[in-house]
């Protein structure tokens, strides 16, 4: 007997076979499993059939998995092999062959198939649709023998198989039924320049044509149309659209509209049959993209693996034609309606067109023609619904204008296999394109697991975005709300509003209460919780210090070679010759190698052995100097110019505004690190237009400038308000770091913050909103009684953490 | 063969936390899980060489403050994809004293064997 539950999936196509490897991540042990598949082969991945049909790619490259693979973990595989039937009362399933399969769980995957136009000759030897190996096969060989091929439908598909069949050398005409290519995608404007380009690539068309019978008697030699006129082909391809393929579970009584009826977490009406890709009618909705699918898979191997948690809510869905050369992007609802707004950017020397929807400042949808790299962007920013205000005129210059001006028309594929793309790990465009080739990879969590690409600063993301959906064809699609780690399903801000709401107030608790994956969590949920919780419970919860990262554990940063650096705080950026000195003693002492003066202006001691760290602070502290918090996501220096006291351009007292605000905030923890500057006048020699927090003084009072950030992506700030007086400066100082702490997550830095609640949005709370800024700011003061107190006399008193700075043993 | 050196109690390691020793082997990892097994495993990520014992322990698993690699406390091997692996210690419980076994085939400079 075997104990294992047994789950038979029927289609081994792209959604049902990402179901599976879904399901063995999470519960290897848990099914016995067997897979039915109509085609001869293992799992391939359809989207690039397209490319193979252009002679771009091989069938060999496109497999995802061979079968081997299904050998290596215990799947049967019936490749080649129908179902014909289900019989529910015994749980069964039958194949063409006769085999009979029972089942515990049943999977459908089974696709859909392209819509053949009921019109005489639609049978004829000739005459296919656009789904799978074989008709690509077909295709090739009628490219061999015939002149003329006909493609009818002027959507996605159409238009991918007549470029593939021009490749091969055929005269292709395109016959639409409307008198706008992919108006499912793209608006009349886009859908003239795509005609237009492609007409130039020698691609014809036939608008507003009906088709009303194919001709022939032993095989396809002509389509004939309503108007009468005939035109040859031997070889006629329908892509009028597809149809969920829901015969059999039809057959076996399943509840199907269009497709089969599925609930959020995937399952038909039949509890013991699930339904996952092209033949599933979720909320009224069916898919015909690839993104939601692995959605759906995600979801669905959730609940077969018991797990329980998950829901499938829908996708918003964006497309990318595959001819290359072509560049169009699409996503949204990009016609508009009532209460929208048109954002238009076009370029005609430059064969360049973009749209954007925009309501209430959301983006809606979007269409780019000719210069697609900010699709993704745009996309981001619809599913997240951004408030666009903030940089609405610049918008379609897009985000490597926003990020750093002067980089024009810069396409990721353009650049040479051997540009360094992630500059923190040092992979280049080559490796990526690569690695997503041999191994197969779809996501953008893959590419960054097997290349390391973006998986450091995360800045290159983008751009790796862009080379996935160059190389394989379409975009990952993370859900609307990104979980937290693999260790849940949440977001941060569900997790972080669970914390409040349930006043949850230990690690412990948010694991048990939110039904963690995994016993403890792992390095990126742990930090991220243990922030949440001191931030929103700072009298309560307990910071866990085996959830900190090591510097945060050790409070100093570790090096390349395992020492640490030291950096005492210099209020607002003054020192003394007390300070100096005991800095210069505590260098000799130690033998620090390195002393070094930072761009935050303070000293950094670089090469400290773990073992004198007390010993180092305990010497700096008795020269009245506390830690600097260079290593933490926490409030680190206050830079000043030096303003009125000095300057003969200084307006206001620069300085000692500095060393006030650095004072009052120094020791708070915030989502990442935070950055001060005051200036004495715009001549701003503190740089304060690239801090979190910026003051600039001129005549009249103070400027707040909030979000900037230097960095990889320079970000400046924007102009928060003007204050009349320091004491004004400093309420509206803790309002906005408050603000930050309760709402940033983790790890985001108040620039992208900013970009993705808008500035409006914070204006409105603690500009507009006074009482609000008080409150925060009174939260604040309250949060900095539990927060000041300096890590380093705690530790070097050997109170604190001893075990951290000493060996256990030494043995040998 | 190993040779078995008492090293302190379980308590002088945090829950979910990691304690050095140091050996003429170089430095060893001493790992504490939640469920309270103890590991031990060469204080050197087989990636560049960061030091795990300052890492991040979650289930039985560590993860490195280098660069983030992830590696199984059981078996010192690195989780996929990456590809690696770190020097793996016996270590044994009793009446509440941690002992850790160092492979004594290494040959200790004879001044070292007589302090042990
Ligand atoms: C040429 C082409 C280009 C595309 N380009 C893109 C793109 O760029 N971006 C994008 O997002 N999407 C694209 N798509 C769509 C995408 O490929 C589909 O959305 C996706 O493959 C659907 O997955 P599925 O598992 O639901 O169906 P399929 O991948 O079709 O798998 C269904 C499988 O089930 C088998 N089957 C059916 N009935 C039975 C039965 N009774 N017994 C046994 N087996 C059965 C079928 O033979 C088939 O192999 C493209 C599709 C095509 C054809
Ligand atoms: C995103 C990329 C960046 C990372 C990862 C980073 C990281 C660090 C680290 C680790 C330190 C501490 C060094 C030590 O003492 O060991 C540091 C210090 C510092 N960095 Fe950066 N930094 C980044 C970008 C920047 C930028 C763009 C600037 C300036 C515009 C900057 C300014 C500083 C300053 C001034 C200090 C000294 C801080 C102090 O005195 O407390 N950093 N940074
Ligand atoms: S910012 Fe203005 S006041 Fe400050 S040092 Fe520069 S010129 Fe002088
Ligand atoms: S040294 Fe451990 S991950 Fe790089």
């Amino acid at each position: 007997m075997n104990a294992k539950e047994r789950l038979v999936l029927v289609g081994n196509g792209m959604a049902g076979m990402r179901t599976l490897e879904e399901l063995l991540a999470i519960a290897p042990d848990k099914f016995d499993i067997t897979v039915f598949g109509a085609e001869p082969h293992g799992n391939y991945n359809r989207i690039l059939l397209s490319p193979v049909l252009a002679g771009e790619k091989s069938i060999d490259q496109i497999m995802i998995n061979d079968l081997n693979w299904y050998a290596e973990k215990g799947i049967r595989l019936y490749a080649g092999q129908e179902v014909t039937r289900i019989n529910r009362a015994r749980r069964q399933i039958h194949a063409t062959d006769g085999t009979i399969a029972p089942y515990d769980r049943l999977l459908l995957a089974t696709g859909s198939n392209p819509f053949i136009l009921p019109i005489p000759g639609n049978d004829l030897p000739g005459v296919i649709g656009f789904r799978d190996i074989k008709d690509v096969e077909t295709m090739l060989a009628a490219a061999q023998t015939g002149k003329h091929a006909v493609i009818i439908g002027g959507g996605l598909l159409g238009l991918e198989a007549a470029n593939g069949l021009m490749k091969q050398g055929m005269q292709v005409t395109v016959v639409h039924v409307l008198d706008t290519l992919m108006e499912r995608q793209l608006d009349p404007v886009a859908a003239d320049m795509l005609r237009a380009s492609l007409e130039e690539r020698g691609l014809r068309f036939l608008m507003g044509a009906n088709t009303a019978a194919v001709l022939g008697e032993e095989r396809v030699r002509a389509v004939r149309f309503k108007d009468g006129l005939e035109i040859p082909a031997d070889l006629v391809v329908m892509a009028v659209g597809i149809r969920p393929n829901i015969e059999l579970a039809k057959q076996a009584g399943i509840y199907c509209e269009r497709g089969v009826v599925v609930n959020d977490t995937m399952q038909s009406y039949d509890p013991r049959v699930y339904a996952v890709g092209e033949c599933v009618q979720h909320r009224g909705q069916c898919y015909g993209l690839v993104a939601p699918l692995w959605e759906q898979a995600k979801v669905c191997a959730n609940h077969l693996a018991r797990y329980g948690i998950g829901r499938y809510q829908g996708s918003v869905t964006s497309t990318k034609l595959k001819v290359t050369g072509i560049d169009l992007f699409s996503a949204g609802d990009f016609n508009g309606g009532p209460g929208c707004e048109e954002i238009v950017l076009r370029d005609p020397a430059r064969g360049v067109y973009k749209k954007l929807v925009v309501k209430e400042n959301r983006v809606q949808g979007a269409v780019l023609y000719g210069d697609t790299v900010d699709g993704t962007w745009y996309f981001q920013l619809l599913r997240e619904g951004t408030d666009i205000g903030a940089f609405r005129e610049t918008v379609l210059f897009g985000h490597a204008h926003m990020a750093d001006s002067g980089r024009d028309g810069f396409s990721v594929m353009t650049m040479t296999d051997d540009a360094e793309i992630c500059g923190c790990n040092g992979v280049c465009k080559g490796a990526i394109v690569k690695a997503i080739a041999e191994k197969k990879l779809f996501t953008v969590d893959e590419v960054r697991a097997h290349t390391k690409a973006s998986a450091s600063c995360g800045s290159c993301t983008g751009l790796v975005e862009q080379i996935l959906a160059a190389t394989v064809g379409t975009f990952d699609k993370t859900p609307k709300e990104k979980a937290l780690c693999q260790c849940t399903e949440h977001s941060h801000d569900q997790v972080r509003k669970t914390i409040r709401e349930q006043r949850l107030t230990s690690l412990r608790a948010v694991f048990d209460f939110m039904e963690w994956k995994t016993p403890d969590g792992c390095h990126s949920c742990r930090p991220a919780i243990n922030y949440y919780l001191i931030s929103t419970w700072p009298d309560e919860a307990q910071d866990d210090q085996q959830s900190r990262f090591v510097n945060e554990r050790v409070h100093a940063n570790i090096q390349k070679d395992g020492t640490y650096s030291v950096v005492p705080r210099m209020w607002g950026g003054l020192t003394n010759p007390k300070e100096l000195r005991a800095i210069a003693d505590v260098a000799d002492k130690f033998k620090i190698p390195t002393v070094k003066v930072t761009g935050g202006q303070r000293i950094d001691l670089l090469g400290v052995k773990k073992e004198d760290l007390p010993k180092v602070w305990a010497d700096l502290n008795a020269a009245g100097m506390v830690s600097g918090h260079a290593y933490g996501k926490s409030l680190r220096t206050v830079k000043t110019c030096v303003g009125s006291d000095w300057c003969r351009f200084g307006t206001q007292d620069s300085t000692g505004l500095g060393v006030k605000l650095e004072k009052m905030t120094w020791g708070s923890w915030t989502p990442h690190k935070f950055k001060m500057a005051v200036s004495g006048c715009p001549r701003n020699c503190a740089e304060a237009t690239i801090k979190d927090f910026g003051v600039v003084c001129v005549e009249s009072g103070y400027e707040i400038h909030v979000g900037g950030n230097g960095g990889i992506k320079i970000r400046g700030t924007d102009l928060l308000c003007k204050c009349a007086t320091e004491e004004e400066v400093k309420e509206y100082c803790c309002a906005f770091m408050q603000i930050y702490r309760e709402e940033g997550r983790y790890l985001e830095r108040t620039a992208p913050w900013i970009e993705r609640v808008g500035l409006s949005y914070v204006k409105a709370r603690i500009v507009e909103d006074e009482e609000n800024r008080k409150a925060l700011y009174a939260r604040f003061l309250d949060s900095q009684k539990y927060a000041q107190i300096d890590p380093w006399a705690e530790r070097a008193s050997g109170r604190v953490d001893a075990h951290e700075f000493q060996p256990l043993r030494q043995v040998g | 063969m190993y040779d078995w050196h008492e090293i302190g109690a379980l308590d002088d390691i945090p829950r979910l936390g990691s304690r050095v020793v140091n050996t003429p082997h170089g430095d060893v990892a001493i790992f504490r899980t939640a469920d309270d097994q103890v590991f031990a495993l060469r204080d050197r990520c087989p990636h560049k060489g960061g030091p795990l014992s300052q890492g991040i322990v979650h289930g039985h698993r560590i993860t490195c403050p280098l660069h983030n690699w992830v590696l199984e406390l059981e078996s010192g091997q690195a989780v996929a994809p990456d590809v690696g692996c770190a020097t793996r210690y016996p270590t044994r419980l009793e009446d509440g004293r941690l002992w850790l076994g160092l492979n004594n085939v290494v040959s200790l400079p004879s001044a070292s064997r007589e302090a042990a």
